[in-house]
């Protein structure tokens, strides 16, 4: 196979497993292991088989373009760097699927876990072999969508969803602002590609943006890493299944600061900024993190505050802006992810076997549990850098870098080695204290379950992670050597510098600040032994912020707090007051440009006025004035007035010939009266009011101040019109259209050649959003209760009896009812000949509405719904189905989306016809707006039908 | 000769129509009851129709012919939701 397809396999095999995975059954719990199994480490070969290519210091690209104009592809990157963390992604994900198969309980529904497991695994990897930067923000916030499902696996839990919200909330504002550092590092590198970012590291170093930039990726990734000071969600997420906490919180999700610091490390590192920033952060959490894990009484506790000291000896060491430093960085990487995913275990096969995680509970399990107490023991030692294990190793080159430091501050230069060792004792401490008390002393009193090995198969990924941690200690040039070598030259490039992976050095500094941290560490345990075995739930001379409390009332300030003032300082219940913002404002945005460019004239209009249309005119003009003015005491003649002002507008539209315009103006005249008629039902009545001389000159300064804003935006908009029409028509899309219609739309109608060819993507849009309006008002309506006063029936009924009713109605109901095969045979002729003369779909559709509206009328909803079968609902979905079908078609000729076509069909009787495919479209858009117009009309006209049958008093 | 009367007479019959409408118009802002206002917009509806029909003369173009036989087939919808508002209180029972 290709490298291309190996690739996308790598990033593939993990999501199509999540997809599967969520078919079992809910018990299925070895099924569930089997595939998650197989998934992991089919990807962990997969991985692995690059390694030749790799290990030759080449960089595998596999580029599918997507928006090439914008530089966006999708390309998938693979050098040594992201081989190694493709590695223990895949591995260590291998090993916990294989222990949660053990851990997790057969209660548990298991599918979402492996699910979501496989694809946060997805997610890690596509953040690993992201070939672009966009790209890599993308999957970065994969992952902390999917660790927030993971963390809050349990929902039943209050503290795992509070856990998952926190990390959530944290790592996604992270990754929002590096996603903002991402665009400013692709806009001063001139591309998102990664490879090209990575060779512009001078120019990125010297632009004026460099520190907006800086930062905003430093926010990604240390909130991402746990660093302080975001490091306080990664304790609450120890509320995840003990799996979860293995593998994101060692070897995978913490991991992605650390791995994007490194990526990035020969772009953006070297500078004053970085130093301070990237350094002094990872001091914080590497000493605050040592010290806080010794005062944990929870065993997750102490191991996620030692996960916040460890990321932070890393983030420390990229910090110090030396290329050695980086090395070990990468190489701590790797030896924190083995012991830590196996402590996690081991802490979790303790919870899991004994039934509790409290240190001061448990005690003496060593001779319960003799195998797992030895490998956590080993472990634990790696964890606190006893020689002969991995962890000594990285932390002598810590060391050795720490004396060489050379920094900003001359002061910190000196202070640095003595921090170090300080926080190194502190970590052998609390190492200590987790062998110590767990596992040593009398035997354990009162728990749960009464503690014993675990299952053979869950203690194998302990094994093997602890077999890596001594291996690696004992022969670390000759196992880890090679891997670590191709890491570092494919992560620093050119700077990579030489080193020595030995295991002993002579005795030199790093050796004595090693023993001098050992001792220390013993020291320190002792001396804090009676304070700890109190057991207060607190750590020492540190403040007692609780980051959790900042953290809530934070949010509940960002998400309730300020919005709800913002919404009492400017919000408004009432119509009114926005209507008012709303024409303000449209003046002001209007006068900003005139402002600035000021108002000129064309040449003028054309003298010779026709009389009859200056009459219409008029007409129309007091019919506008006349509905304004009524319509705040006389809703029924301002619609009527309405009505006059549109017909006016109609005849407006003929005589300037704009038959379709004018046709639907008129329709859609005819079905907004019925539609207002329809609501007008249900308003209440207006307040008797006494017109007084006191109330009026109350009321005067608001409507001066509302009769200056109408005529402000009235004239104003009148204004531009005649600014705009008095001008030469200027060489507009609208010329090519006209004269592109029929040669290559097919049709003489120009307005729907456009609307169904030219811009049928927007008629697509346009129909799906009437569309989504129907369904919102029948949504709405649903639940409509209207105003007691207008529940019962309207007084005209009340005065008539049934037999009078239907004489009312009787003979123009015949009409009605007589016209509905007439206006339905118009609305066909009118969707037919849509292309080529005035008419088309929307208009056809809008006087089917009618067709079907008179029939409402004529005879009640109940008699016109046992005769009608409308599905309004259907309609609109089978509407939408064929317009967006049509356009699809398009592709089986392999043509873009919505291009049209034409087929010749042979019919009887008729001939031969030309069926172009915009006439199948036009059909769509017809189905949907009769069903959106009839949906919105028949749910408010059931609003009778229903409030007969709703008690008169609530 | 012949073009000339028809066009001067369709100018007229324009005018005149359009001050039909005007009179509509003055009975739909006056009232004074509610009805009134429905037949004057009904009769605005019939005057824009005969409007168009002149308009079609004058240019020549069925199409106008067509627009009118719409305005006739369908202005009588609004009219007839109105005066069912006004009979019954409510359009669609």
């Amino acid at each position: 196979m290709s490298d291309d397809t190996l690739l996308i396999a790598l990033l593939a095999l993990p999501f199509a497993g999540a997809a599967g995975a969520l078919f079992f059954p809910a018990n299925a719990r070895n099924a569930e292991a089997w595939l998650a199994g197989a998934i992991a480490l089919a990807a962990l070969l997969v991985a692995a088989q690059f390694y030749p290519d790799v290990a030759r210091a080449e960089v595998l690209r596999s580029e599918f373009r997507w928006l090439p104009e914008l530089g966006l592809g999708f390309t998938l990157r693979m050098d040594g760097f992201a081989w190694l963390f493709a590695v223990l992604v895949t591995g260590i994900g291998f090993l916990v699927v294989l222990y949660a198969r053990y851990y997790m309980s057969p209660q548990d529904p298991v599918p979402r876990f492996f699910s979501f497991f496989l694809a946060f695994m997805g997610a890690m990897l596509g953040v690993v072999l992201a070939g672009n930067l966009i790209q890599l923000v993308f999957f970065w916030e994969l992952t902390s969508l999917f660790s927030f499902l993971l963390i809050g696996y349990w929902h039943h839990n209050a503290a795992a969803r509070d856990g998952a919200r926190m990390a959530l909330v944290v790592t996604s504002a992270g990754g929002l602002c590096l996603f903002a550092g991402a665009l400013l590092v692709g806009r001063i590198a001139g591309s998102y590609d990664l490879d090209r970012v990575l060779a512009a590291g001078d120019l990125i170093r010297a632009h004026e943006l460099y520190l907006p930039a800086l930062v905003l990726v430093l926010l990604g990734a240390l909130t991402k890493s746990a660093q302080f000071p975001f490091h306080f969600w990664l304790p609450h997420a120890m509320a995840a299944p003990t799996p979860v906490s293995a593998y994101l919180h060692s070897a995978a999700m913490v991991k992605l600061g650390v791995f994007l610091m490194a990526r990035l490390w020969p772009v953006l590192a070297g500078t004053d900024a970085w130093i301070w920033i990237v350094g002094v952060a990872g001091l914080c959490s590497f000493v605050l993190g040592a010290y806080a894990a010794i005062f944990q009484h929870d065993l997750k506790g102490l191991l996620a505050y030692s996960t916040i000291s460890h990321l932070g000896l890393i983030t420390l060491l990229l910090g110090l802006n030396s290329p050695l430093a980086a090395v070990a960085a990468i190489f701590h990487t790797m030896n924190h992810a083995t012991f830590k995913a196996s402590l996690f275990m081991a802490a979790g096969v303790i919870d899991h076997e004994t039934g509790t995680r409290d240190i001061r509970r448990l005690s003496g399990l060593a001779r319960f549990m003799p195998i797992t107490a030895t490998l956590a023991m080993v472990a634990a030692a790696a964890m606190a850098g006893v020689p002969l294990l991995n962890g000594f190793l990285s932390k002598e080159m810590f060391f050795a870098q720490a004396l060489a430091v050379e920094g900003p501050s001359q002061s910190m230069d000196r202070a640095l080695p003595y921090l170090v060792t300080v926080a190194a004792a502190f970590s052998v401490a609390y190492s200590l204290r987790f062998i110590r008390e767990v596992f040593f002393g009398p035997a354990p009193v009162d728990l749960p379950r009464a503690p014993h090995e675990p299952p053979r198969w869950m203690r194998f990924p302990i094994e093997a992670l602890v077999l890596a941690c001594v291996v690696v200690g004992l022969f670390p040039a000759a196992t880890v050597g090679p891997l670590l070598d191709l890491a570092a030259r494919a992560a620093l490039g050119p700077a990579t510098p030489e080193y020595s992976l030995a295991l002993w050095h002579g005795f030199n500094l790093p050796l004595a600040m090693s023993v001098l941290a050992l001792a220390g560490g013993v020291g320190v345990y002792r001396l804090l032994k009676t304070q700890l075995a109190r057991g207060v739930e607190r750590t020492p001379f540190l403040p007692p912020i609780d980051a959790r409390a900042v953290f809530d009332r934070v949010l509940a300030a960002v998400s309730r707090r300020w919005p709800r003032a913002l919404e009492a300082a400017v919000g408004t219940n009432r119509l009114q007051p926005q209507l008012r913002w709303l024409a303000v404002l449209a003046v002001v945005a209007a006068l900003g440009p005139l402002y600035r460019h000021g108002l000129a004239f064309g040449e003028g209009a054309s003298p010779d006025v026709d009389p009859a249309l200056a009459i219409a005119w008029v007409v129309g003009a007091a019919c506008a004035i006349g509905a304004a003015w009524q319509a705040k005491f006389h809703r029924l003649v301002a619609l009527v007035l309405a009505g006059g002002a549109g017909l006016v507008t109609c005849v407006t539209f003929v005589w300037f010939s704009a038959p379709d315009l004018a046709l639907t103006q008129l329709l859609v005249e005819i079905v907004t009266t019925v539609l207002i008629l329809l609501g007008l039902r249900w308003l209440p009545q207006r307040i008797p009011f006494a017109w007084t001389w006191a109330g009026a000159r109350a009321a005067a300064p608001r409507r001066l101040r509302d009769l200056a804003i109408a005529v402000a935006a009235g004239g104003g908009l009148a204004t531009l019109a005649y600014a705009v029409m008095t001008r030469p028509l200027p060489e507009t899309v609208s010329r090519y259209f006209v004269t592109q219609a029929y040669p290559a739309g097919g049709g003489t109608n120009v307005v729907n050649v456009i609307l169904v060819d030219f811009r049928g993507f927007d008629t697509l849009g346009e129909i799906t959003v009437l569309g989504a309006v129907g369904l919102v008002v029948y949504a709405l309506l649903r639940r409509f209760r209207p105003a007691r006063e207008s529940l019962d029936a309207p007084p005209q009924q009340r005065k008539q009896s049934a037999a009078t009713a239907a004489d009312d109605v009787l003979v123009p109901g015949v009409i009605m009812r007589l016209m509905f095969p007439v206006i339905g045979v118009l609305a066909l002729y009118l969707l037919l000949r849509g292309h080529n003369l005035p008419g088309g779909g929307f208009v056809a559709g809008l006087t089917m509405a009618v067709a079907l509206i008179l029939q409402y009328m004529a005879g009640g909803t109940r008699w016109a719904e046992a005769r009608l079968d409308i599905q309004p609902v259907r309609l609109i979905g089978a509407g939408l189905l064929i317009a967006a079908a049509t356009g699809a078609g398009a592709w089986v000729v392999a043509r873009p989306f919505l291009a049209a076509l034409a087929v010749d069909v042979e019919l009887p009787l008729v001939g031969k016809l030309q069926l172009p495919s915009v006439f199948v479209f036009d059909v769509g858009v017809f189905a949907l707006v009769v069903g959106a117009t009839a949906l919105v009309l028949v749910a408010l006209a059931h609003q009778s039908v229903r409030s007969h049958r709703a008690p008169q008093q609530p | 000769m012949s073009a000339t009367l028809l066009a001067g007479a369709i100018a007229f019959a324009q005018v005149l129509l359009a001050l039909a409408m005007a009179c509509a118009a003055f009975r739909l802002l006056r009232g004074p009851r509610a009805q009134d206002r429905v037949l004057a917009l009904d009769t605005l509806y019939v005057a824009a129709m005969l409007l168009m029909l002149t308009f079609g003369m004058r240019e020549a173009n069925a199409l106008y012919f067509e627009a009118a036989l719409v305005i006739g087939m369908l202005g009588f919808v609004a009219t007839a939701a109105l005066a069912k508002f006004l009979l019954r209180g409510e359009v669609i029972e």
